[in-house]
């Protein structure tokens, strides 16, 4: 396990690249041992850098949650990481400016009206403990080069979170068949990719139910309140300047923004 | 293309289908073929199956993604005939026998209140028409080696027909947005994947438009009850002896289907 003084010098290069826009080469090229348990330590020595510089966690999030993306990775268990306040955008643009090569895929978040405490915990209880959800549009935005990462890279990189666009729908969980959703997400009026809630682990709320199985191995737990994002219905697309981006979900309305240099 | 050679065409077609071995594309034995002798092709081969006592019960509409038209170099989609032969009851088998090389994807199946006759019907024709959409699993399959085919061998074999399968609940269309419909196909328990109703064409009642306006060319108008297959809402899934598929369309309830050896 790497030192605490070296999870921390690492979470400082990942903050850099990411306030520098200035991608990097994986961690794991100069550390080729990092482990996925080292992937985590140095996300929380970031998310304590993120604190200092005075941002809070918004929400938490779920990445490689589809059968596709776990294959590419090789992995059983999807990842998580957080999202911060500042990366939440509410105008409608999304300043290319301030990033390195995003990406946007589309998301249901959901919001806790009840704690959750693993291990155990099933999808079905989820949506017990579920005040709303609502559609998000994630940006991921890794600070590697290329998106070329290893697991526990990606993990260490806060699991390329970058902003969120939330929508204006909320709805109660038991008002919709989550896996039934139905998803569409264009780029310049054109569909570019499309799903159902069903490659979400095949329903979201699994997702929601691993994450708080996954915090109970560290003896910790969801909490009311709480928001998560579930994972990508759609894949990722890769944003360019002047892109007008629209997605939409069956009874959850839908969200538009546009790319701005 | 003078008859004789449609009829062996048909004829070549047919063989594999009593032989159970898959043929050479006819683009191969006649690459001059047109697609409107390929349809001369498949009207004679359903004609022959009519005549020995098979009933037409409807239509099916292919080719109706953007990834299958770019794989096959077109800008349209294709139909074939349905018969009372190729339907199966829901939940029910279909013995390995009966197909080579089968597929299955999951679509949304129309039926009409009252006859359509193009040209120029549009999709909002198409949904004042409808009396009820059902959730439908089409197993395709085709007579060529290796699915080796280009427009022509398809539509010459009645666009790669094999079964179908309608199952859930009829559901009137102002019940559903057809669009937004979230679609999920499961094999033996397993997400395979996900779709949505704009998968079709953006919307499945175009399709159902453009075989009504198609359809006018031939002077025949798109019959009150009638099954309309509307186009795959995502890709197909092959199928092999014991598999079982069951696919679940939002507000429409689910289809299933088994293969026996």
């Amino acid at each position: 396990m790497l030192a605490e003084q070296v999870c921390r010098a690492l979470a400082q290069k990942l903050v850099d690249a990411e306030l520098g826009k200035q991608e990097i080469v994986k961690l794991t090229a100069e550390y080729p041992e990092l482990s996925v348990e080292d992937g985590y330590l140095i996300q929380e020595e970031l998310i304590k850098l993120k604190n200092e510089q005075g941002h809070s966690v918004l929400a938490l999030k779920m990445g490689l949650t589809s059968q596709a993306k776990m294959k590419q990775m090789n992995v059983h268990e999807p990842i998580c990481g957080v999202i911060f306040d500042y990366m939440a955008i509410d105008n409608g643009i999304l300043p290319l400016g301030e990033l390195i090569h995003p990406k946007v895929e589309a998301e249901i978040a959901f919001v806790l009206g009840k704690d959750i405490a693993g291990p155990g915990v099933t999808g079905a209880q989820v949506l017990a403990a579920t005040e709303y959800v609502l559609p998000a549009l994630e940006i991921i935005d890794s600070r590697y080069k290329n998106f070329e990462f290893t697991l526990p890279d990606v993990i260490a990189d806060n699991t390329s979170s970058s902003r969120v666009f939330f929508g204006s729908r909320l709805k109660r969980p038991d008002e919709l068949e989550l896996d039934l959703v139905g998803v569409t997400l264009s780029i310049n009026g054109q569909m570019k990719d499309l799903g159902a809630g069903a490659a979400v682990l095949g329903h979201p709320a699994h997702s929601v139910a691993m994450l708080a199985n996954m915090l109970a191995r560290k003896g910790e737990k969801l909490r009311a309140g709480q928001v998560i994002l579930s994972g990508g219905i759609t894949g990722a697309h890769q944003l360019f300047a002047g892109n007008v981006v629209s997605a939409h979900w069956d009874g959850l309305g839908g969200i538009d923004f546009v790319v701005k240099e | 293309m003078d008859e004789e050679k449609i009829k062996r065409l048909a004829d070549h077609l047919a063989e594999a289908e009593r032989s159970g071995l898959a043929v050479e594309p006819i683009t191969k034995i006649e690459p001059e073929i047109s697609v409107e002798d390929a349809y001369r092709v498949q009207l004679l081969t359903v004609g022959r199956k009519v005549n020995a006592g098979d009933v037409i019960t409807g239509k099916k509409i292919g080719l109706t993604s953007l990834a299958m038209q770019t794989l096959l170099g077109v800008d349209q989609p294709d139909y074939g005939h349905l018969l009372d032969s190729m339907a199966v009851e829901n939940h029910g088998h279909i013995s390995c026998k009966k197909v080579l090389q089968p597929k299955v994807e999951a679509e949304i199946a129309f039926f009409l209140k009252r006859d359509l006759k193009g040209p120029r019907v549009t999709a909002l024709d198409v949904m004042l028409a409808t009396e009820y959409v059902v959730p439908a699993l089409e197993v395709v399959d085709s007579r060529i080696a290796d699915w080796k085919i280009k427009l022509e061998d398809t539509v010459a074999d009645n666009a790669s027909s094999g079964f179908y399968v309608l199952g859930g609940r009829p559901v009137k269309p102002d019940q559903i947005d057809l669009v937004m419909a979230g679609m999920v196909l499961y094999k033996n328990g397993e997400v395979m994947n996900t779709g949505v109703g704009a998968a079709a064409l953006g919307n499945p009642a175009v399709c159902v438009a453009w075989l009504a306006n198609k359809l006018a060319e031939f002077d025949i108008p798109l019959k009150a009850g009638e099954v309309i297959l509307s186009g795959a809402l995502s890709a197909a899934i092959a199928a092999e002896p014991g598999d079982s598929f069951r696919a679940r369309i939002a507000h429409l309830g689910e289809v299933g289907v088994r293969f026996t050896s």
